[in-house]
């Protein structure tokens, strides 16, 4: 009890380290199993980066959709990062967290096109930054936006 | 108002261009969602606060592009194109840009 009262920050670290890695990998288990069952569900409506030539059929109407999230890293996987950084080669946890924010902002833009009622959507373009810097200003990458948007076209019913 | 990321409006027909027109918005977050980010930032997952901030100023930024748009006499506006830089600690600037057009 004595040490642990001596070395209150070296405890406090060890805390937010199991806390991160727990609860940041619940989340990201999670998140991913959200992710793949709303893929499934909106499979049926197609994203494509080309333009006008995939359009097939009478055009009603199109429209601008877009979605965006905000994904943080936890403070284990941040702890790996900086570890990496000094061996070099794949940092896989921020691998897993610009992928699920993009995949994340595509389906929220998927969602927003199927409630206009649309067939399709052309033009995909994906966007990545990092905000929040003010939260910690040692850390360079705390979390990340991604922002996903196209043009949603319904096509004339027969 | 009509917006689309390609160069025309699918099934419509551009007749007027009025060049381009453009809306941007720096916002900052308010002390307790920076807090609220800050805790998050230990267990990861997403901030909603900051998503939701960041989708607040991304439409005043489409709206303030639209409402210049209509000074010209425009009714739709194609190629827009979005863009975030965080320009001071704790703001975000939200830039959007497109070409405002008169379609039939």
């Amino acid at each position: 009890m004595e040490i642990l009262l001596q070395h209150g920050d070296l405890v406090l670290f060890l805390t937010l380290l199991c806390l991160g890695y727990g609860a940041g990998s619940w989340a990201e288990k999670s998140h991913y199993a959200s992710i793949n069952k709303r893929e499934k569900e909106l499979a049926h409506l197609p994203v494509v980066t080309g333009r006008e030539s995939y359009i097939l059929g009478e055009v009603e109407q199109s429209e601008l959709v877009t979605g965006s999230v905000v994904v943080s890293i936890d403070y284990f996987k941040r702890l790996l990062a900086i570890l990496r950084n000094i061996f070099g080669g794949n940092v896989k946890s921020y691998e897993s967290l610009v992928d699920r924010a993009r995949r994340e902002a595509i389906l929220r833009m998927k969602e927003q096109a199927q409630a206009k009622g649309a067939d399709l959507v052309i033009n995909l373009r994906l966007e990545t930054s990092a905000i929040g810097q003010s939260a910690n200003q040692k850390r360079q990458v705390g979390s990340v936006e991604a922002i996903a948007y196209g043009t949603a076209v319904c096509l004339a019913k027969r | 108002m009509i917006y689309t990321n390609v160069e025309t409006i699918p099934g419509k027909q551009i007749v007027e261009h009025f060049g381009i027109v453009q809306g941007s918005t720096v916002r900052a977050k308010h002390l307790g969602r920076d807090f609220m980010a800050s805790l998050k930032n230990i267990v990861g997952g997403e901030l909603k606060g900051y998503t939701e901030l960041l989708q607040d100023s991304r439409e005043e930024a489409m709206q303030r592009m639209g409402e210049q748009a209509r000074q010209m006499g425009a009714n739709a506006v194609v190629n827009v194109r979005f863009a975030t830089s965080s320009v001071a600690q704790g703001a975000a600037e939200l830039f959007v840009y497109g070409t405002a057009v008169r379609v039939e």
